[in-house]
């Protein structure tokens, strides 16, 4: 399979913290990639490194073998890398529907239209309530976005990245903070992704990692670990050594 | 890949399309305005001021209601557009009011344009810096170039033409209203359609969370100059129309206390929905002109006095206090959807 997403020595150094230490990445087409790591690993800072939202300190990020990192966080998502938030960071005072209906009429380059009245494409409607109906947003595709419930808003926040039509989707703990009894809507919603959309998830849950992922990469300390199949991850003495260690540190 | 409409779809497009009908009660705020040109001749002096002031107003609301900027210097436009306004007519540039009008809102236009890149940057408090900043240095730059602006004494010796060849101002101030409101009610109709629309939903976006919007591919800074930039345009016909209606111009319209009033107005009438900088600019200069007759020193203090009760108490609460009035535009509004969701209430 071709590298869609690729890294070459990435770094970002904070004043006093090396966050993200030479990290060379290479993300498969249709990959469903995992990263994991223990707390502070550097994992979100990498995802702000991809997405724009920082600026690398060295190294490169390549999509499809171009270097994009001097393009802007909105031109990237143009280009098809979106990101979902580990806090919801959604409009709170729009609905699902006009979020929703806001990022498909941004991708299709029509947010500079001020003439028109919102709604009245009905190509644009029909593909946003698709999009809602896929995610089990229809009950609340009119309420404030700020009043919905939880599980609803973590759904909400997929649905989004997807309505920018991703080439590569980067899922930052998309299940964080949802209550058991409505975890298995948001694990169903990352199993239904489309096929063809490569999927980076950041996830703490390995239940969740392990059931989903066909690649994971480790990090520790913002460097690469360990990469490898699920297998070979799982067996990895190493790993085991870390997740204990945090886990004692935990205790 | 996209489905044919069906009844979700439908309902869809109308609760998206809710917010943008016209509800019977602007329509009646519309036919009152008008119907004040025959109703109230005897008052059409001080309607005018309400006329520029409101579309002053409007100017801010589009910034700080839909946008999120807040701005203490907002009569840097309106003080260029009055200047540019005045200057076009007293040396016959352009001699009609109309074109001269549009030409001064250009000018202000420009320089939101090219100041809008210092207030893209920081917190509400730069923001209010820059912004009040940017009008003390306009203030000064006319000061000291008395050649061109009069200086202290201000602008005189303007002598505007008849609107369109055909209409001119007169001493009772009836064809300086008319015009003022016709010009008013289209801007008002233009901005309504603006917010409305996608590019108003982007901006919304862009004051909810701007860390999302740019994660769905909108150039937040880009969105911010527009705005900024079209919000200077009214700005600055408001101020046309006060140097057309008066034929004068002076360093007043630069003053920090016209720009802090104009926040208060806003502020009286409510942020964010278009209505509020209309509403708030009715209530102060009748309020203003109440009281300067109760008291003609010391009516500053008295408006002082509405501001702190109206902050104390809260804006929500304020609104609370309307409710009745609310749920009788309610049951008014016929074509309200009484489905379930928000969207029928507007916001």
């Amino acid at each position: 399979m071709p590298v869609v997403l690729e890294t070459i020595g990435l770094t970002k150094r904070f004043t006093g913290l090396i966050a993200t230490n030479d990290v060379s990445l290479r993300i498969e087409k249709g990959a469903r990639h995992a990263l994991i790591g223990p707390n502070g690993a550097g994992k979100t800072t990498l995802i702000n490194l991809l997405t724009g939202v920082l600026r690398p300190s060295a190294g490169r990020i390549l999509l499809d073998g171009e270097d994009i990192g001097d393009v802007p966080t909105h031109k990237r998502v143009g280009l098809g890398i979106v990101r979902t938030f580990q806090i919801n960071q959604l409009f709170g005072d729009l609905t699902p529907l006009e979020t929703i209906g806001l990022a498909v009429s941004e991708r299709r380059g029509q947010g500079l239209d001020w003439w028109r009245i919102v709604g009245s494409r009905s190509d644009l409607v029909a593909e946003s309530v698709e999009i809602l109906e896929r995610f089990r947003l229809t009950d609340v595709i009119a309420e404030r976005t700020a009043v919905l419930p939880y599980g609803k808003q973590r759904l909400l926040e997929i649905a989004v990245a997807i309505a920018c039509r991703p080439r590569v989707l980067l899922l930052d703990e998309p299940a964080a903070g949802v209550p058991e009894d409505e975890r298995h809507e948001i694990l169903a919603a990352v199993g239904d992704l489309p096929e063809d959309v490569t999927v980076l998830l950041i996830e703490h849950d390995m239940d969740i990692v392990f059931s989903f992922a066909d690649r994971i990469s480790v990090l520790v300390n913002g460097s690469l670990f360990v990469e490898g199949t699920p297998e070979d991850v799982a067996r990895d003495p190493r790993v085991k050594a870390v997740y204990l260690g945090e886990e004692m540190v935990d205790a | 890949m996209v489905p044919p409409p069906h009844s979700a779809v439908r309902a869809a497009t109308e609760w998206l399309s809710a917010r943008a009908r016209w509800h019977p009660l602007e329509i009646l705020f519309w036919v009152g305005a008008f119907a004040s040109i025959w109703l109230l001749p005897d008052k059409h002096l001080i309607l005018t001021e309400i006329a520029w002031l409101a579309l002053f107003a409007l100017s801010l609301d589009l910034i700080l209601g839909y946008a999120g900027i807040i701005s203490l210097g907002h009569a840097a436009f309106f003080g260029v557009g009055s200047y540019v306004a005045a200057l076009l007519a007293k040396h016959e540039i352009i001699n009609e009011p109309v074109l001269a009008m549009l030409v001064a809102g250009g000018a202000a236009m420009a320089l939101g344009f090219a100041t809008s890149f210092l207030v893209l940057r920081g917190s509400d408090l730069t923001r209010l810096m820059v912004t009040l900043g940017i009008a003390l240095l306009l203030r000064e730059l006319a000061n000291r170039y008395g050649w061109l602006t009069g200086g202290a004494d201000g602008l005189q010796g303007v002598t505007m033409q008849p609107i369109f060849g055909m209409y001119r101002f007169d001493m009772f101030g009836h064809n300086g209203y008319v015009y003022s409101l016709v010009v008013l009610f289209i801007l008002f109709l233009l901005a309504r359609r603006l917010v409305n629309s996608p590019f108003g939903l982007s901006l919304m976006s862009v004051k909810g969370n701007p860390l999302r919007a740019s994660a769905i591919g909108i150039s937040v800074d880009a969105r911010l100059v527009a705005i900024y930039s079209i919000a200077a345009f009214y700005a600055g016909v408001a101020g046309a129309l006060l140097a057309q209606t008066t034929s004068f111009a002076s360093l007043e319209v630069f003053s920090f206390d016209r720009s802090a009033d104009l926040l208060l107005v806003l502020i009286i009438g409510g942020a964010g929905y278009l209505y509020g900088g209309l509403i708030g600019a009715i209530i102060f200069k009748v309020m203003q002109d109440y009281l300067s007759v109760l008291t003609p020193q010391y009516w500053p203090f008295w408006i002082g006095m509405v501001l702190m009760v109206i902050v104390l108490v809260g804006r929500d609460r304020i609104t609370q206090w309307t409710t009745p009035i609310r749920k009788l535009a309610m049951r008014l509004d016929w074509r309200t959807p009484t489905a379930p969701g928000a969207a029928g209430e507007g916001r």
